[in-house]
């Protein structure tokens, strides 16, 4: 089984967003990036599929030389090895381009990748890839597992969950609880420098959406305390006061 | 030209958040001076479908193929292709589900289209200009994007307009898609769904607790509550990776990004990947025994003390307020 995990390198989630003095750029001053939790469940069942049914796992990302990091992390976890397309990741649009014109030529079983990135939260790039590669996306799936060439998948909807199955290949977005995401140990860190890391050039392609500006919420102005003793007082102010209920 | 909204449905109607939705689409046709025209796939009951003029639909195509009961991807894409091309919508509005945008990410392939998901509020339109509002960094943030081309489509959050009903039946036509059978892909053997319980994205009040209530045979505290507020339940992430609740219900950075009108959280500290799932809701209640816990500082309302006390003292008020 020939798999493909895409991957985005994202701020920590513990990270408080601020921007640059313009607006238009995060700040990136003492910021932690990692792999994007939701693509570690990608990498970890990539990771447990190909255990059990024998195969290939390559890492992919779109983005530039300050990822590499995150990029030897995932070849850490267990990957084979990696390709960087070499671009900055302008919109989901241009990333599922990237993404697409490798994989037309590679022939994967698998294609797989979190629902969605911590940063921009598009939801988009594995729907995008899909239409253009004319395969099926099954997203976001909670559940995958793989028999030959049919997989079974569960997949979440709003308070409840489908049951899918569908033949090889596929493109599955990933979320949890899917599997528990693994941690690199010392052997496979020790691995990882030598594993291919190839850079790819981007192929031109279209932008559709333009980033203007950033913002960040307002902040509250303080919060009304009631005492435990009347917190039927809480009732009154939310019908009363604040009128949502 | 028109606006084309993709209305959903559960069990056989519209769901109420796409009310809003084809209100959003009727207030972006009335910007760019056209009409909004709605499209609903699968077995809604026909007697919905007038009323979304109440909406601002001057029109509802729908299609109950029985093979698209249940959300079939490639199927879906196509009928919402073939309505688009029917009706020359320039902008498609999407509710911002987990099935809606993952039509709108096949779509904006097809037709060539600008994406913009987690929309939370009515675009900017000049002569040469459209710019919507989304949340970014899982709710952390907010960015300003041009979707540039001629095309757009637009996936809304909850709570994105303040909806105003109208006056008005919106006409209904039948919309039969030829498919393929490749169309047909990935079609669900079967559905799971929690029967009576409302999901936690689409709810107006939500009612979420964490590891304060120290353990799963507490949550009806949570759930008295809710019913009594009309509201939905939803947990923070130890909650869910413990298994005490089921992860749908987790909200949070990495589980639903949520916007309610009202959300109060119980036992929750208010990790910062906690606040970046809820921090859109218009009044947020923090209840918690500690008051230095970081999620004060983000609340409207507070109330120091201990959950086992406060939420049935609450549960008690709000009752007697439905009486």
């Amino acid at each position: 089984m020939k798999i493909l995990v895409c991957i985005s390198n994202v701020p920590d989630t513990t990270t408080k967003i601020a921007f640059t003095s313009d607006n238009k750029a995060l700040n990136t001053a003492g910021v932690q990036f990692v792999i994007n939790p939701y693509d570690e469940y990608a990498l970890t069942r990539a990771l447990e599929l190909k255990e059990a049914n024998a195969g290939t796992l390559t890492v992919l990302h779109v983005g530039e030389a300050d990822a590499e990091p995150t990029i030897r992390k995932a070849l850490a976890i267990g990957a084979d090895d990696a390709i960087r397309i070499n671009a900055k990741p302008t919109d989901g649009f241009f990333v599922a381009q990237q993404i697409a014109h490798h994989a037309k030529s590679a022939d994967y079983d698998l294609i797989l990748m979190g629902k969605e990135s911590v940063d921009y939260n598009g939801f988009q790039v594995h729907g995008m890839v899909a239409e253009l590669l004319g395969i099926t996306a099954i997203t976001p799936a909670i559940k995958l597992e793989v028999t030959g060439h049919a997989a079974n998948l569960e997949r979440e909807i709003e308070g409840g969950k489908e049951v899918i199955t569908a033949e090889l290949p596929l493109i599955v977005s990933c979320q949890q609880p899917m599997c528990e995401p693994r941690i690199p140990n010392m052997r496979g860190i020790m691995t990882a420098r030598t594993k291919p890391l190839q850079i790819l050039e981007p192929v031109s392609a279209d932008v559709k959406t333009q980033y203007e500006s950033f913002s960040l919420p307002e902040k509250k102005v303080g919060v009304k305390m009631i005492d435990a003793a009347n917190a039927e007082e809480l009732i009154r102010l939310l019908r009363n006061e604040a009128k949502v209920i | 030209m028109s606006v084309l909204v993709l209305l959903e449905g559960a069990d056989g109607h519209v769901k109420k958040s796409s009310f809003e939705t084809a209100y959003y689409g009727s207030q972006v046709a009335a910007q760019l001076g056209t009409t909004a025209i709605g499209l609903v796939i699968g077995e809604i009951n026909p007697a919905d479908l007038p009323v979304m003029g109440r909406y601002g639909l001057k029109k509802v195509f729908y299609n109950n193929d029985s093979q698209l009961k249940d959300f079939v991807p490639g199927a879906y894409v196509s009928v919402t292709a073939k309505a688009a091309e029917l009706t020359g919508a320039t902008v498609i509005i999407l509710p911002n589900s987990n099935t809606a945008a993952a039509i709108g990410s096949r779509l904006a392939v097809r037709l060539n289209a600008s994406l913009a998901s987690n929309v939370i509020a009515l675009p900017e339109v000049t002569d040469t200009t459209f710019k919507v509002k989304q949340t970014v960094f899982s709710g952390k943030a907010f960015a300003d994007v041009l979707l540039t081309n001629d095309r757009k489509i637009i996936a809304v959050k909850k709570n994105a307009v303040e909806v105003v009903e109208q006056e008005g039946a919106a006409e209904v036509e039948a919309l039969m898609v030829d498919l393929e059978n490749t169309d047909l892909i990935g079609k669900p053997k079967e559905t799971i769904k929690a029967t009576g319980k409302l999901p936690v994205a689409e709810a107006d009040i939500v009612v979420s607790g964490g590891r304060g209530l120290r353990g799963p045979e507490n949550w009806h505290l949570l759930e008295n509550l809710a019913d009594a507020l009309g509201a939905a339940t939803a947990c923070s992430k130890p909650v869910a990776d413990a298994g005490w609740r089921p992860h749908h219900e987790h909200v949070g950075q990495t589980g639903i990004t949520i916007s309610p009108n009202l959300y109060i959280a119980a036992g929750i500290s208010g990790a910062i990947q906690h606040l970046a799932g809820v921090n859109s809701s218009k009044v947020i209640v923090v209840i918690n025994k500690d008051p230095e816990a970081p999620f004060f500082k983000a609340a409207d309302y507070g109330i120091v003390g201990d959950l086992f006390d406060v939420l049935p003292k609450l549960t008690e008020a709000a009752k007697a307020l439905s009486q």
